[in-house]
Order: structure tokens, then C-alpha cells, then sequence
């Protein structure tokens, strides 16, 4: 394990992310002066001792440091085993880079480790392309005494251009890299970089080696890529999939790009990422048609299929069902004797209680659609924000020249639109978070420092769509504002944090 | 260029030794790439008795990409699609799994094989898996129909 955690922890132990670390509000406060230029820059190893409760260690690697890492690794189990490099390599990657673990396997039943890697046992000699007078290749079926061979040490053998072919088929065709097997029927050998580096031109042997990165990446349970378009590094991170249900591990790639290292998408503290796939998953499915089903459509008493009358009496029969009811009251239809096509049974005892659970469940409906609008409205407004925010530098430039300040004394707008972007996205979250929450003396604290958040990013919002010619005044005021949000941020993110972790809060839905 | 003298090879070897119940045919003679393969249903099956009619069609990309196979001649079996695809599911077709060195009697003698023995655990027909595994009786019983059915002529 050492060497997973060597590159991993800065100073300290990889469960630092689980102490408490004595964070009243207080000292939330003055933490906060080190999060006001963006938060998670890069000198924060220097600071990471001051890791606030909702933050998690990691580190960005780029494409340089992730080939350097594997190279590492594929050096030190090459000189314990006394294996070549590019054996090792296949080893490694058999062993999905647990090296503890594949010596171990390698140490007890060397042969076997190695078979079922598709190595082979033998090491003996170099491979290299020959000619072998009365050959007939068995892919192509051709002959002739100046036909190109190649084999690797399992012996079968092809002539070379069949064997790029199938090379470039599986690369560029098939996106493979880490297990392509010996083309010989049945032969589970695998392809080595040596091979390749013989056999196939410079462009392939790029590819090959970026999908044996992507591999890595893969393979290694504390690196994910970074999920932004064309961006080319990866994090390291040592939280588990089993951390999850206690932290939501956000952190920032060198491209900016925040996301959660536990399922890649965007930030979305402070609610956890399971809880997060419920919601998007019943959003996709429920919210268009949630708020028309609220207002255009009543359910079946007896089935509860939902109802939507487009015309015609008030004698209903489900479709579904046969059940038959009347749409006025909602009481059983063979109740309403003669009156029939005009309901004046309003207090009749099955219409009362077809209308309790027509209500409660309604209810239920109305719960979601509260969340679902709050949680809606602030992505719509973080996407205005955003619109504003590409007017921010025009509006910077302009501040400049009517005012006479500046560059440097401009920057309070962009700090400003930053932390809207990011007081949002949380805000948007929260609501999901909230629906799944069940009423505690916790949840309370939760809606105050909710409310606080939010009246404080609307007027934020609202000083930072003021006319140009207003803004330079307002400085001191969008500044204070600023500040205050990212404070009252990092106040609900802390306790929401907290509390996940020490495992106080109660869902009402299982995870 | 290598792939039609590697398929005229293959052709040539399983014309002059068949294996036991397979006999294969161009379907048209012009092109190496559509096979007709008539197979004998494998005694001890309930298949047995009936001339199944297959078609093997050769990818121009073979053998470096794997051939596919389909009953012509309508089949309960778990693991042929029940539609007029015929569709088959086997293992070694697989793109995946195809090596350029594989052979396509090995390919049918595979398929014969599955006739005598149906593998429920990879089936593209789930419901007759699972009456293969719980109902052999009467999985017996409407196999042996339709073979009477669709693959023995009157």
C-alpha cells in the first residue's frame, strides 16, 4: 500500500478527512479569508491542514505525471521480480495495479500468476521479424520464400502483415490495448510493447500507449479523469465508493473544472452523490409532466392510474381498472342511484375518503414540485449569471475607463460573478438534499442557513445587474456581499457536512 | 487479397472432408462471401433427424473480423433468436473474442455442438432457457415439433 499512498497524502494520514476537526462557526469564519480567491488552488497542500469539513485531500495529475507514476511501478516489480520492463508492465495491468497483492500471487504460484496474465514462462531470446524458407501463413494462407514472420515466445506464427493488421484492427478499431492476446486461435498471450514497438508504425503506437493510460486511469480506484471536454488530466483522490455515503468529495481539476470524484458530475454538495442519482433520475422522469399531471388530472380511487377527463359526464370508469366513480365527488359511481350526471353527493362517506387519498397523495406531488421549482429556478438563474458574467468583462472595461480605476481594482466583479456560479450551484442542491431529508432539529439549522444563503446570493445578484455607471460606487457593497455569501456558504456546507459524516441526518428514502 | 485465398482454402478443406452431419455450398458461385450450410440435427437431440439450413456470411474484413452465422430453417433452441433472423449466439463469434487464426469449421462444428448441448447461461431467448433448465420435458417435446414441423421435409 505504501506506494499508493506515498503520492496521495501530503503530510497526512489519509483519514484526516474523517476527524472532526473542532469547526464551530467561529472558526469557520476566519478559515474563510483562504477560500475567498476560489478556494482549492494549488498551494493548498501548503494549507491543508486548515481543511474545512465538506473538503477532501486530492492531487491533479497530468498526462507526464500519470506516465512517470505507471513507469515507477512497472520499474520497481521488474527489479523484484526479476522480470523485463514490459513483462512487468502486462503484470501490472493483469493485476489491475495492485502490486502487493500480484507479488505475492507471483511469490506463491509463479507459473500460474504468470499463464493467467498471458505472459508465458518462457523468457528466452528476442523476438524479431524472420524469414523461414517454405512458410505458409495460417491467417492469410500465403507463401513465399521471402515472406516477413513474426512470433512471440509462444511460437505461433504469422507473417508480418497480417500481424500489423490484426495490430491496427484491435487499436484502432477496437480501442484495445491492455489485452490484446497473440492472434493464434485459443492463445491468450498477450501483445507486448516490444511487439509493438517492431511491428507497427508511430501514429498506432501513440494510440496504443494513450489507451494504456486510459487504462491506468481506470484501473486505479483513486484516479478519475477529469470529466471536462478535452481535458487531459486525472485526480487523485483517496476517497471509496463506501466513503460516499458520508462525503461528498468535490475537488478541482487544474483546468478549473470542479465535479465530484465520486460519479464525475458537476459539484453537487452538499448532497451525496446516491442521493443525487435519485433525484436527477426522478427529475428526468417526473418534473415536465409532474406539473401539467398536478393540474390537469385526478387518480382512480381504486388503482390510483392518473386520470385526465378530456370531456364528456362525470361517470367515470378506469380504463385500467373498470373501477366506476364519479369525477365531482369521487365516490363510487353505483352510490349515486338516479342523480346520475349531476353529483351533488359532496358528503357522502366513499367520496370523502377517495378524496383523503386523492389529497395525500396530491400532497406528495405538490412536496416534490416545491423542490423540483426551487432547485430548477436556481440553475435557470445560475445560467443567467453566467450570461452576466460574459458581460462582466465588458462591463470591467468600461468600469475602467468611466471611472478611472484600475484593472486590478475592477477584479471585485469577477470575484463577485464567481461566487454567484458557486452559491448557486450549491443552493441548487440543497433543495434536492432537502427533499430526501427527513424532519429532524437538525433539519431547522439546515432551512435557516438555506434561507441565509440564499437571500444573500439574491441581493448579491440583484447589486451585480446595476447599470455600469453605478457599479464603482457599490464596490465596497458587492465586495461586503461577496464575502458574506462565500461565508454563509461555506457555514451551510461545513454543517451539512458534518452532520453526514457523524451520520445525523435521517432520509426518507433508503441508499 | 489474402482473405479470398484464405476463404477458397477453408472452402476447399471442408468440401473434400466434411465434418460429420455439415455439408457447405456457395450459395451463389460467383461469391466467396455467402455460404449455404445444410446440418444434419445431432442424434440423441430432440433435433435429431432434421436438416437445419444455415447462412454463413464472411465479413470483407475476414478473418481478421468474425463470420456470422443464422438459421435459415426456423428453431427452439435457447440460443437462436425465435424471429426470421435466426440470429445465433456464440461465444467465439464474438468480436472480441475472434482471433484471425480461428477457423470456420471450428465455427460449425461449434453450432452442431450447441444443438446437442443448448447453453442456457448465454441464451438470446431467455424464456426457452429457462423451460430448457426447469421443463426438459416439454422443452423435448416443442423442439422435436417444430424440427417436425420446419426442418424435416415431407
Amino acid at each position: 500500500m505504501e506506494s499508493d499512498e506515498d503520492f496521495m497524502s501530503v503530510g497526512s494520514s489519509p483519514d484526516d478527512f474523517l476527524d472532526t476537526q473542532g469547526s464551530d462557526v467561529e472558526s469557520l469564519g476566519e478559515d474563510f479569508g483562504d477560500d475567498f480567491d476560489g478556494g482549492f488552488s494549488k498551494d493548498k497542500d501548503i494549507i491543508a491542514t486548515k481543511r474545512k469539513p465538506y473538503e477532501v485531500e486530492f492531487n491533479v495529475l497530468s498526462p507526464g505525471d500519470i506516465d512517470r507514476q505507471q513507469n515507477l511501478q512497472i520499474n520497481e516489480v521488474s527489479s523484484i521480480l526479476g522480470l523485463p520492463p514490459e513483462s512487468s508492465a502486462i503484470l501490472l495491468r493483469y493485476g489491475r495495479w495492485n502490486r502487493e497483492k500480484l507479488i505475492e500471487s507471483y511469490m506463491d504460484h509463479p507459473e500460474k500468476t504468470l499463464e493467467e496474465a498471458g505472459l508465458g514462462t518462457n523468457f528466452e531470446g528476442t523476438p524479431k521479424t524472420e524469414v523461414i524458407p517454405g512458410f505458409v501463413c495460417d491467417i492469410c494462407c500465403e507463401d513465399g520464400d521471402d515472406l516477413e514472420t513474426y512470433a512471440m515466445r509462444c511460437g505461433h506464427r504469422f507473417c508480418v502483415d497480417c500481424y500489423r493488421h490484426y495490430l491496427r484492427q484491435k487499436i484502432r478499431g477496437e480501442g484495445e490495448a491492455a489485452r490484446i492476446e497473440c492472434p493464434g486461435d485459443a492463445c491468450n498471450m498477450i501483445v507486448d510493447s516490444k511487439t509493438l514497438g517492431l511491428l507497427v508504425t508511430d501514429d498506432l503506437k501513440e494510440r496504443y500507449h494513450a489507451l494504456l493510460t486510459r487504462t491506468y486511469v481506470d484501473d486505479k480506484d483513486n484516479l478519475k479523469w477529469c470529466p471536462a471536454p478535452n481535458c487531459e488530466y486525472a485526480v487523485d483522490c483517496p476517497i471509496k465508493q463506501r466513503d460516499l455515503r458520508r462525503i461528498v468529495p468535490t475537488v478541482q481539476c487544474d483546468c478549473k473544472h470542479y465535479f465530484c470524484f465520486g460519479c464525475t458530475l458537476n459539484d453537487h454538495q452538499p448532497a451525496p452523490c446516491m442521493l443525487v442519482k435519485m433525484w436527477l433520475k426522478k427529475c428526468e422522469d417526473d418534473s415536465e409532466t409532474a406539473n401539467w399531471i398536478s393540474a390537469n388530472t385526478k387518480e382512480c380511487p381504486r388503482c390510483h392510474s392518473t386520470i385526465e377527463k378530456n370531456g364528456g359526464c362525470n361517470h367515470m370508469t378506469c380504463r385500467k381498472c373498470k373501477h366506476e366513480f364519479c369525477w365531482m365527488c369521487m365516490g363510487l359511481w353505483s352510490e349515486h342511484g338516479t342523480s346520475w350526471y349531476n353529483c351533488n353527493r359532496f358528503e357522502e362517506k366513499s367520496g370523502s375518503e377517495a378524496r383523503t387519498a386523492q389529497a395525500r397523495s396530491r400532497a406528495s406531488l405538490e412536496r416534490y414540485l416545491h423542490y423540483y421549482n426551487r432547485y430548477a429556478n436556481h440553475e435557470q438563474s445560475a445560467k443567467l449569471d453566467k450570461d452576466l458574467y460574459l458581460k462582466t468583462e465588458k462591463k470591467m472595461t468600461s468600469l475602467q475607463s468611466q471611472s478611472g480605476l484600475s484593472w486590478i481594482e475592477v477584479q471585485f466583479l469577477d470575484t463577485a460573478s464567481q461566487a454567484l456560479q458557486q452559491c448557486r450551484q450549491t443552493l441548487k442542491w440543497t433543495y434536492a438534499f432537502a427533499y430526501y431529508l427527513s424532519r429532524n432539529n437538525l433539519t431547522e439549522i439546515f432551512e435557516d442557513n438555506q434561507k441565509d444563503l440564499e437571500m444573500a446570493v439574491e441581493s448579491l445578484s440583484e447589486m451585480f445587474e446595476k447599470p455600469v455607471p453605478e457599479l464603482a460606487n457599490l464596490k465596497v457593497d458587492i465586495l461586503d456581499k461577496t464575502a458574506y455569501c462565500n461565508k454563509r456558504r461555506v457555514i451551510l456546507l461545513s454543517d451539512t457536512a458534518e452532520n453526514l459524516k457523524n451520520g445525523e441526518w435521517t432520509f426518507n428514502v433508503d441508499w | 487479397m489474402g482473405s479470398q485465398k484464405r476463404i477458397a482454402k477453408e472452402l476447399a478443406e471442408l468440401v473434400e472432408s466434411p465434418p460429420e452431419g455439415i455439408v457447405v455450398k456457395l450459395a451463389d458461385e460467383s461469391n466467396l462471401y455467402t455460404w449455404n450450410v445444410y446440418m444434419d440435427g445431432p442424434e440423441g437431440s430432440p433435433y435429431y433427424n432434421g436438416k437445419f439450413i444455415l447462412n454463413l456470411s464472411l465479413p470483407t474484413e475476414y478473418p481478421f473480423k468474425p463470420p456470422t452465422v443464422s438459421f435459415k430453417t426456423k428453431i427452439y433452441h435457447p440460443n437462436v433468436t425465435n424471429d426470421d433472423k435466426g440470429s445465433m449466439c456464440l461465444g467465439m463469434l464474438r468480436a472480441d473474442e475472434w482471433k484471425p487464426s480461428s477457423r470456420i469449421q471450428a465455427v460449425l462444428q461449434f453450432a452442431r455442438q450447441l444443438l446437442a448441448e443448448p447453453m442456457p447461461d448465454d441464451a438470446v431467448e431467455g424464456r426457452i432457457a429457462e423451460q430448457y433448465k426447469n421443463d426438459r420435458k416439454r422443452y423435448d417435446e416443442v423442439a422435436k415439433e417444430w424440427t417436425r414441423k420446419y426442418a424435416i421435409a415431407s
